[in-house]
């Protein structure tokens, strides 16, 4: 393993490609139907407010009509200042997140010094075109990318298409099957000027929402304790919210909006 | 028809390895000191060009010599660790088994290639409390013939390693605080120059594998730390 091998340069995902075929992770040979039979995440966002940007996702697995998890992590950290959040296809979308990180490290090992931003997110980009054959059978993944941006000082965001087309959001973007309820409630409580707290207190609203009007969307779940993850991504590297503050925002919500009034 | 000349097979080898020792003596000794937070890895080095890397959590490289052949050790050690933690779990990259895989690289450019590798290097791994079998930390040095070593406590690659060994063995003891470490392996460098002493903080290449960081272990120390761990 260690003299055999023929790459010199410094991508992890090409070193799989050309050193490590069998390790390369390819769905393309699946058929179509496979893409009812696995788990698919549900819900993410990210947005930008004062300090960076914020990205967050419900917990729930869906496999057709069938809960398959309900406390799958689609929000990552795939390094100290950058964060991937997950939805459609849970096989595809959480190796390409390990494959990502892995890479990430990897080139700043081998170069002595990490990618930009903007750089993580191309990279990324050209991940999500490789998996195209998988994707037009019904694999599809199709992450958010956002992280903190030394170089500029602030919160940035992409969003993908399946042939890894990539967009950066200036605003706020959520995909997934409740993406839509979420953006729907993140046009009205966001502002580019949104304190940390006011930030995640808008996530956790933004996924109830969602959760209220999407089925396959998790949101809170009170009975288990299972919460939404809820990412900052700052100048002070990554910070996970704690699942009290996220509760306490629910219990808050929840009690706003009980018909006659909290019990 | 022209013959070649006999060479014995003992002949060549010899001639090899005073080649590459050769090579290996014009350079600066790097010394790597274990201490009570983990392991210390000291070099002088007053260009960018850096001696000393990281190749896993908890997997320190330092090699000595010529640049380009080391460093590209460096880089096919990363890429090691990196598709065998992809394939297997982080915590199964081992030092050992890099040590082991280095050596048989070296040695069989040794005996293979016209030109030897001028180069000897040290694979750090530090120890992890949490995992089973993972708590000691382990050096190991790989010469340019792939001999291989471990090493308990310190070990030093480099042009001067009697004086810098040495001074070594009189003076450590286990325990040291990470400033005390940083602190002898300079001193044990200084011993081991041949201009004897013109080493400060700008000048040095400081790296440590800390036990108490979570993941990556790997740090590399600035210009302001190593001064205050000189001056404290």
């Amino acid at each position: 393993m260690l003299i055999r091998g023929n790459y010199q340069g410094s991508s992890f995902f090409e070193l799989l490609r050309t050193d490590h075929p069998t390790l390369m992770p390819d769905f393309s040979p699946w058929i179509e139907s496979a893409g009812v039979s696995i788990p698919h995440g549900t819900t993410v966002l990210a947005f930008k407010f004062a300090d960076g940007v914020l990205v967050a996702g419900d917990r729930l697995a869906t496999e057709g009509h069938r809960v398959a998890s309900r406390d799958v992590e689609k929000v990552f950290a795939t390094d100290e200042y950058s964060l991937m959040a997950i939805s459609g296809a849970a096989g595809p979308c959480i190796e390409m997140g390990r494959i990502l990180s892995v890479e990430l490290e990897h080139y700043e090992k081998i170069e002595g010094q990490a990618l930009e931003l903007e750089g993580k997110a191309n990279k990324l980009g050209q991940m999500i075109r490789q998996n195209l054959p998988a994707a037009m059978q019904g694999l599809v993944v199709v992450p958010l990318f956002a992280g903190y941006d030394m170089r500029r000082g602030a919160g940035r965001l992409w969003k993908y298409d399946i042939t890894g087309g990539r967009y950066e959001e200036t605003e706020f973007e959520a995909t997934g099957s409740g993406g839509i309820y979420a953006s729907e409630s993140l046009k009205k409580s966001w502002r580019p000027d949104l304190s940390a707290d006011e930030a995640i207190a808008a996530a956790v609203t933004a996924l109830t929402d969602a959760a209220d009007q999407d089925r396959a969307t998790g949101g809170v779940d009170l009975q288990r304790k299972i919460f939404p993850i809820v990412n900052l991504a700052t100048n002070k590297k990554i910070t996970r919210v704690d699942d009290a503050t996220v509760e306490q925002i629910y219990r808050a919500l929840v009690d706003e909006r009980t018909v006659g009034g909290a019990s | 028809m022209s013959m070649p000349f006999y060479v014995s097979p003992e002949q060549v080898m010899a001639d090899k390895a005073e080649f590459a020792r050769k090579g290996i003596s014009r350079g600066k000794s790097i010394v790597a000191l274990e201490y009570d937070g983990g392991v210390a890895l000291i070099s002088e080095n007053a260009t960018t060009l850096s001696k000393i890397g990281e190749i896993y959590d908890r997997i320190a490289f330092a090699g000595v010599g010529k640049f380009s052949e080391f460093d590209t050790l460096r880089k096919i050690g990363v890429r090691f660790a990196d598709s065998h933690g992809y394939a297997y779990s982080r915590d199964d990259v081992r030092g050992k088994a890099l040590a082991n895989a280095y050596s048989q690289a070296m040695g069989e450019a040794f005996t293979r290639e016209m030109k030897p590798l001028e180069v000897e290097i040290i694979v750090a791994e530090v120890g992890d409390d949490s995992l089973a079998g993972h708590e000691n930390s382990a050096l190991y040095v790989v010469k340019f013939d792939g001999f291989i070593s471990d090493h308990k406590g310190y070990c030093v690659i480099g042009g001067n390693v009697e004086d810098v060994q040495g001074l070594l063995e009189s003076e450590y003891s286990e325990g040291l605080s990470q400033e005390a470490a940083v602190r002898l392996g300079l001193k044990a460098l200084k011993g081991g120059a041949a201009d004897n002493g013109n080493m400060d903080a700008s000048t040095l290449e400081v790296c440590a594998l800390e036990r108490s960081r979570s993941g990556r272990k790997f740090t590399r120390l600035s210009t302001d730390e190593v001064q205050g761990m000189l001056d404290g």
